[in-house]
């Protein structure tokens, strides 16, 4: 066991080196930072001198060199646009995202679990083929329509839920911030959370749909009937807890996924987390901020991995032998 | 921690967060595409930092609705010596948000301060300005030569407090490229009519009012909030839904839906921002075109047929939806008294196509174009729009419409200049002809400021020669005459393309007033909300 993380753990480290390079690679093509940072009529004398002090002048490879030896103390440098320590930006944007990432996924695993066991038991039913048509939908439609259509329904034409921010927060210990605690952050949160949750929770349902109705065709399932099981205990007991292997692994790969992919719902609702800040980023040419980020999205689903990994062997005995060995 | 205990303490977080806001304060949300970041005013000299950061921090003149310079923290001031020194008598009994005086002391820290290296704001006092204090609120400026525009931008030169800086570590200012991040960047203490209570950089401004300003009041507002929201759509969202009160810009495709609605209306009005076309004319063979050994623009004719060949009244009506105003000269008329003399060339593809034969172009050539696509209103549409009129006279135009990050690194001086035709927009900072002149109509040379946003090298020794006088003139009249014929011969040798100057569009609630700027500053210390 020991073994095998040691050696995922190398393997991740190999992976996030190899993120670093393709990110900085790729940086040298998003433009210029310096236009970005002074106006435009600004003498080019102190253009020049900004430039320096940057270290851009330096070759790639020395700038690459510099970033790996900060990032392994966590120092990833100085937000251009903002003149702060990136990672202290990053730290106050964590509680947004993650708080609206868990927010979407658990809501799309609740109901993706839910309408993925009805429609697998009750196939025929009316309510079956309109989750169906929902999921459809949900698969079809790209996040910030989705988003788009809600803000314009709930908001604008109702004026139910508020459509942008984050509500009132409410400050706990140092450095989280939470909207859980007041009505206002509360509400704020539905929207975006159904926006970000709905692809997710149409894959969960199609895929426990899919699952159970493979499932309920084996011999066990067949032989429990024979035995005169009760029918609430094979669905649940048994049909169930078999088909959670591949939900486990899809849902716990998509919550890295929820997380990066928050960037295109943070922007439509103005959701002040780490994905706004990263997309102006981008715009700005803010290096350090992208840098930083892309880095954290690379070990997040580094580790997902790895946890996921070692959730199968706690699911499924199989496993941990072949783990040991 | 049980359920209860939880439900219980979120209970109180609940009912302490709505104790926390005052009954009947009058707050003011609004919403920009673009993030306040950083608070000190010597960083970053962009209007929008700078309509920010004019609600907390005041300069010695001030500009009004009309943008007419008016007094700020100078009461009033006298030019004497022919221009050479100005005399500047402080406002007495003004207070800093911290509850210092304000003194002479201030203005000649702030002067430092403003051209210390890393401040971006060092052109706001010329380089050799000696500022010595006579008595405690007069101050005199000391100049080597006579410079009859000096205060022209003093409206944003923020006056900054020299104890406040001292006690804080902040005396020198907080450069662009920062390392460490300063106090005066997260902090402010200005004489404003308002104040910062929190700023969290990208997320939200709380701005409250300074109940101790020296002014009289023209707003109603007790609380200003701010926050970036850089999507269009849920920008206008935020408008219609009343979550936010003031929205700027709204785009252009949006205006109808907005003034439709029962909740808000839009501004509008035309912007100082001229937007044009530029060549290079300075290369003896263009980078991105088919004709070799030779540059075509570098032909008085071939500049005009392109003059004659794009329809500025269709760019109006087709992608500007109206909201534009066609312009004849490189500077907006609001800024330029004779601007009324001059008119565009009659559009003519015809006789443009003949210019174009006779300078040796029968069927035309081929020419790349650089294009920002996500700096101006529409300006990726206005350059698709170029390319086919151009067409028309047989040029085939190759578009590079790309986001301004790579654009202007391409473009600029730092970029190499690496440019055949481009689009570009200019405001004079300064509000004035000498700023047009010497920044986008003078001959570029190593060394010189002169010509350095002149992209594609127009030269004229005769412009130079004016502008050089237009700086030091002080009679307006003869000043405006000079300008008046320094514009005659550009327009005269067609060095650029005048499109137009975009229009400005606020989106604003119903229950607010405000007037509106032409230099787009969003000033809300002339809002009131019902």
């Amino acid at each position: 066991m020991l073994a095998f993380v040691i050696r995922r753990i190398m393997q991740s480290a190999a992976v996030m080196l190899a993120v670093a390079l393709i990110a900085f690679l790729m940086f040298r093509f998003v433009g210029d930072p310096v236009n970005q940072m002074v106006g435009v009529d600004t003498p080019q004398e102190e253009v020049a001198r900004l430039r320096e002090s940057l270290g851009l002048n330096d070759p790639t490879i020395v700038q690459f060199g510099r970033f790996i030896g900060n990032a392994l103390h966590f120092d990833f440098g100085v937000s251009y646009q903002f003149r702060q320590p990136v990672t202290r930006l990053l730290a106050e944007r964590a509680p947004a995202t993650l708080e609206l990432a868990f927010t979407a996924a658990a809501f799309a695993l609740v109901v993706g679990l839910i309408m993925g066991v009805y429609c697998a038991l009750r196939r025929d039913s009316w309510l079956a083929q309109l989750f169906q048509a929902i999921s459809l939908i949900g698969v079809s439609l790209p996040t910030f329509l989705i988003g788009i259509l809600l803000i314009y329904l709930f908001a604008v034409v109702l004026g139910w839920l508020p459509s942008n921010g984050r509500g009132q927060v409410v400050k706990i210990g140092d450095w989280w911030t939470t909207g859980f605690l007041t009505t206002s952050g509360l509400r704020a949160l539905v929207l975006p959370a159904i926006t970000l949750g709905l692809f997710q929770m149409t894959l969960i349902m199609r895929l426990v749909r899919a699952e159970m109705l493979e499932v309920m065709r084996t011999d066990y399932i067949k032989f429990a009937k024979a035995r005169g099981l009760r029918t609430r205990s094979i669905h649940f007991g048994h049909a169930l807890k078999n088909t959670l292997i591949p939900v486990i692994t899809i849902a716990g790969l998509q919550l890295g996924s929820i997380i990066a992919f928050a960037i295109i719902t943070e922007t439509v609702f103005n959701w002040p987390g780490m994905g706004l800040l990263f997309l102006k980023a981008v715009q700005n040419v803010d290096i350090p901020i992208m840098a930083a980020y892309l880095m954290l999205i690379g070990l997040l689903f580094v580790l997902i991995n790895l946890l996921v990994d070692l959730t199968y062997g706690l699911v499924d005995p199989r496993l941990r032998i072949a783990m040991r060995s | 921690m049980n359920l209860r205990k939880f439900l219980l303490a979120a209970g109180a977080a609940i009912a302490l967060s709505v104790a926390l806001s005052p009954a009947h304060a009058v707050t003011l949300r609004y919403a920009n595409q673009g993030d306040l970041k950083s608070l000190d005013p010597y960083t970053l000299n962009e209007t929008t930092a700078n309509a920010h950061l004019g609600h907390v921090y005041e300069g010695l003149t001030s500009r009004g609705k009309d943008l007419k310079i008016g007094p700020g923290l100078a009461e009033r001031w006298e030019v004497l010596d022919g221009a050479k020194r100005w005399r500047f008598h402080l406002r007495k009994g003004v207070k800093f948000h911290n509850g210092e005086d304000f003194t002479a002391d201030d203005v000649i820290f702030s002067a430092d301060r403003v051209r210390a290296t890393g401040s971006n704001f060092q052109t706001r006092v010329p380089k050799g300005a000696k500022f010595v204090k006579v008595d405690s609120h007069t101050v005199d400026v000391e100049l080597e030569s006579p410079n009859p525009i000096m205060i022209a931008q003093w409206d944003t030169w923020y006056i900054m407090s020299k104890k406040w800086a001292e006690a804080n570590n902040a005396v020198a200012p907080t450069p662009a490229a920062a390392t460490t991040p300063s106090h005066a960047s997260l902090n402010t203490n200005g004489t404003g009519p308002f104040r910062i209570e929190s700023h969290q950089p990208g997320v939200k401004t709380v701005f409250k009012v300074n109940a101790a300003w020296w002014g009289k009041k023209e707003h109603n507002l007790d609380e200003i909030v701010f926050t970036p929201i850089p999507n269009d759509a849920t920008r206008v969202a935020a408008l219609l839904s009343g979550e936010v009160d003031v929205i700027e810009p709204v785009p252009v495709q949006d205006i109808a839906r907005v003034n439709s609605s029962t909740s808000a209306k839009v501004l509008a009005g035309p912007e100082l921002r001229t937007i044009f076309l530029g060549f290079d004319q300075i290369r003896d063979e263009l980078l991105e075109s088919n004709v070799k050994g030779k540059n075509p623009f570098k032909d008085v004719r071939v500049r005009q047929a392109f003059n004659m060949a794009i329809d500025k009244e269709t760019i109006k009506a087709r992608v500007m939806r109206g909201l534009s105003t066609p312009s004849a000269i490189m500077i907006a008329p609001s800024l330029f008294t004779h601007s009324k003399d001059f008119t565009s060339p009659k559009f003519d593809p015809d006789a443009a196509k003949k210019l174009l034969a006779d300078a040796g172009y029968p069927n035309g050539f081929e020419v790349g174009m650089d294009c920002p696509n996500d700096r101006y209103v529409n300006d990726g549409p206005i350059c698709q729009a170029v390319v086919g009129m151009l067409a028309r006279i047989g040029v085939k135009v190759n578009l590079n419409a790309q986001p301004k990050a790579q654009y202007f690194a391409k473009v600029l001086k730092s970029g190499g200049y690496k440019t055949s035709f481009y689009l570009l927009g200019w405001t004079p900072g300064t509000f004035d002809s000498h700023n047009v002149l010497h920044d986008i109509h003078g001959c570029r040379s190593e060394g010189s400021p002169r010509g350095e946003s002149n992209l594609g090298g127009y030269c004229n020794k005769k412009v130079d020669e004016l502008t050089d006088k237009i700086l030091v003139e002080s009679d307006p009249v003869k000043r405006d005459a000079m300008i008046k014929e320094a514009f005659q011969i550009t327009t005269g040798e067609f060095g650029y393309v005048p499109l137009h100057q975009q229009a400005l569009s606020w989106g604003v609630s119903q229950k607010v007033e405000l007037s509106q700027r032409a230099d787009n500053s969003v000033l809300l210390y002339w809002a009131k909300k019902n």
